[in-house]
């Protein structure tokens, strides 16, 4: 009997990959991102990105595009970015969520816990200033409340195309 | 009182408030209260929900035995209450955040610790009687676990993977769990807060963003709850529109989440695989309703987007070949005996378990728990369309597996069955100005989410309860895991997937 495994890999021989092709860098974050140049890290880094994601209050909606980015569709590991486990290990925290009162201190803790060069990048309206949830006793507010932001890359939730694009924006400003 | 007494029967002795839609509310005062609280240690009613205002606690109770749903409400004297959690082990966690959140104080509740109010908010009762403070985060006392050899390791809130934030602890004898404890709450965002006084719709969008994976089911019981309050009904079309769009999130989680778990197994091509069905039906939300998770289309008095002939032909297409491919990917999971070894056995929830909290969804439903709010209370267009509510008995991560699988055929064919008698017409209705209270239940994935509202004259919200499935499964969590090793809990973590953000709030 041929394993069902078998099935699957021969269909995927036969029908090529899922991926699509790569978006451009996002134009937003190419502009955003040289106000904030740091001439010093450029170059350092290679071609390579190794990002701690952080939820800070997100409504897990972020999450699951960021997932999204992940799979054969999106494929991010083929451009040298990768989700690691550890901000020990991280160039970049991607940060989500409006940031609540009960995560500040772990997100900081993760910041300090990044070694430099290092990058901050905010994902969705709510990482940009809260959004729907700004203004409760419960909510600082934006990433940049707590955390030195680099980039925002927009969206309720990002779709992961957007997302891929403000990251190869970021890898292009990083890589030199 | 000998003999049955029906939920209805019990309550009639309270004063029934008018207005109250579609079930019945009745007010209880102190010795009805007392009295209801010592009923719940004979009547098997199921609490559904429970929450609070600044002065009045408010709990839906089922009874399946009549077929019957009501609130049952009481006003706190002194900011105090009997509590419900020692009937209803379910509400032990309610209770404690009714307490950090509106400062009425559960009586007889053993577990006094702060739930959701970690001590990092400036205020104290934010939603009750706020009062400043500054005294920096609360100790928090982990139950511990003693005898030779035990060692605790604390995890998070920051995890490893993708996901939300909470911290476990476990107390572990060599690689064997003994005790896991969770603490909740770190995305606690104030949405109970942030919806008060707001026009309908700018609730309504909060209200899609307590779980973001649920977001339709979710929209729909706010939906349906304000219908409800208001006295009107969403029309035929937009009816079944919402049941498409709740199947379609239904399967796309699932499918995620059947991937996510053998992931976990280290099996990582059943993520491969079931994540580009999924990305598949995500598009097809993208294509046909202009949002690949379908936030806020779903809306009060219908939905705010139709259905184009072209995309129903599409959906077609796309959502039969996705049902072989995932058989498919299903005949994989079923003939991988290392991958069945890690699943088979492991994690396993008692059905008393399952049923002493109410659990529902696939939790409850490979647990022996046949519970599903499309079939009970029921809401259209389901009592018009065929389909069944698998359940299973062994309780472990298989069977969740396999529930989850089984509900995926299942949301197929309720699929092609809308799609094949979608009716015409319009899609939305106006919304009246008219004060009122709704409470409304919808099934999302994971399992039933629990709305209660009440609206002004003027069309603003002046209250609303979002109440997440999750409330009644986390507890659970912590039993599957005794006993199992370490290196398995996220594996029966992730067949669970409960919302940190809904269950936060």
């Amino acid at each position: 009997m041929i394993p069902p495994i078998a099935h699957l890999f021969a269909r995927h021989l036969i029908k090529g990959a899922y991926t699509e092709a790569a978006p451009e860098p996002s134009a937003e974050g190419l502009a955003e991102l040289a106000d904030e140049f740091a001439a010093e890290a450029r170059g350092r880094l290679g071609r390579s990105l190794a990002i701690r994601e952080v939820d800070a209050g997100s409504c897990n909606a972020c999450e699951l595009e960021l997932h999204a980015v992940n799979n054969p569709v999106h494929d991010l590991e083929r451009f040298g970015i990768k989700f690691v486990a550890s901000p020990r290990h991280a160039d970049v925290l991607l940060v989500t969520g409006p940031v609540t009162h009960n995560m500040a201190e772990a997100l900081r803790r993760t910041w300090d816990a990044t070694p430099a060069p290092k990058w901050v990048v905010a994902l969705g309206d709510c990482g940009r200033d809260g959004g729907c949830f700004a203004g409760s006793y419960a909510v600082v507010g934006g990433v940049s409340a707590v955390l030195p932001v680099d980039l925002h890359i927009p969206g309720c939730p990002p779709a992961p195309r957007d997302i891929l694009a403000g990251l190869l924006a970021l890898l292009r400003h990083v890589g030199g | 009182m000998l003999g049955k007494v029906t939920l209805m029967d019990f309550l009639s002795m309270g004063r029934e408030v008018p207005g109250h839609k579609p079930w019945p509310r009745f007010q209880l005062d102190l010795p009805g209260w007392r009295a209801f609280e010592d009923r719940l240690a004979a009547a098997d009613w199921v609490l559904m929900a429970e929450w609070a205002e600044p002065n009045e606690v408010h709990a839906l109770f089922r009874d399946d035995e009549n077929e019957t749903l009501a609130v049952v409400s009481h006003s706190c004297v002194n900011q105090r209450f009997v509590g419900l959690a020692k009937r209803r082990p379910a509400a032990i966690r309610l209770e404690r955040a009714i307490h950090d959140l509106y400062g009425l104080a559960p009586q007889g509740l053993a577990d006094q610790r702060a739930w959701l109010d970690h001590g990092r908010w400036a205020v104290k009762h934010p939603l009750g009687s706020p009062r400043a403070y500054d005294g920096g985060p609360y100790p928090y006392a982990f139950r511990t676990a003693e005898g030779e050899g035990l060692h605790q390791i604390p995890v998070g809130p920051v995890h490893a993977g993708i996901i939300e934030p909470g911290h476990f602890r476990f107390h572990a004898q060599g690689e064997t769990v003994v005790r896991l404890e969770e603490r909740l709450g770190y995305v606690h965002k104030g949405v109970e807060g942030l919806m008060q006084g707001k026009p309908i719709a700018d609730a309504a969008r909060i209200v899609g963003r307590v779980s973001g994976d649920s977001t339709v089911a979710y929209a729909l019981a706010f939906a349906r709850a304000v219908e409800a309050a208001l006295g009107i009904e969403a029309p035929p079309r937009a009816v079944w529109l919402r049941a498409l769009m709740a199947e379609m999130e239904r399967v796309a989680n699932h499918l995620g989440d059947i991937g996510a778990i053998c992931n976990d197994a280290a099996f990582a091509i059943m993520l491969s695989h079931l994540s580009v069905l999924r990305e598949r039906v995500l598009s097809a939300n993208a294509a046909c309703f202009g949002h690949r998770l379908l936030m806020d289309r779903v809306v009060p008095g219908g939905v705010a987007v139709d259905l184009g002939e072209g995309c129903r032909n599409d959906l077609h297409k796309v959502l039969h070949t996705l049902r072989k491919d995932f058989r498919r990917a299903m005949v994989l999971y079923e003939e991988t005996p290392s991958l069945l070894d890690r699943t088979t056995g492991t994690g396993i929830v008692t059905a008393a378990l399952a049923h002493r909290f109410g659990a529902g969804g696939y939790v409850g439903r490979a647990s022996s728990r046949a519970y599903d709010s499309r079939k009970f209370p029921g809401y259209a267009p389901y009592d018009d369309l065929d389909f069944d509510i698998p359940v299973r008995a062994e309780g472990d991560v298989h069977s969740r597996i396999l529930i989850r699988a089984e509900e995926v055929t299942q949301s197929l064919n309720l699929i092609d069955q809308i799609l094949a008698r979608l009716p015409a017409g319009p899609i939305a209705v106006p919304l009246p100005l008219r004060a009122g209270e709704g409470v409304a239940v919808a099934e999302s994935f994971r399992g039933e989410v629990v709305m209660w509202l009440r609206l002004s004259e003027a069309g603003k919200v002046v209250r609303c309860h979002p109440h997440d499935p999750s409330w009644f499964q986390w507890p659970l969590l912590e039993a599957a895991i005794e006993g199992n090793i370490v290196a398995d809990f996220p594996i029966i973590n992730k067949s669970f997937n409960c919302s940190y953000s809904g269950h936060d709030l």
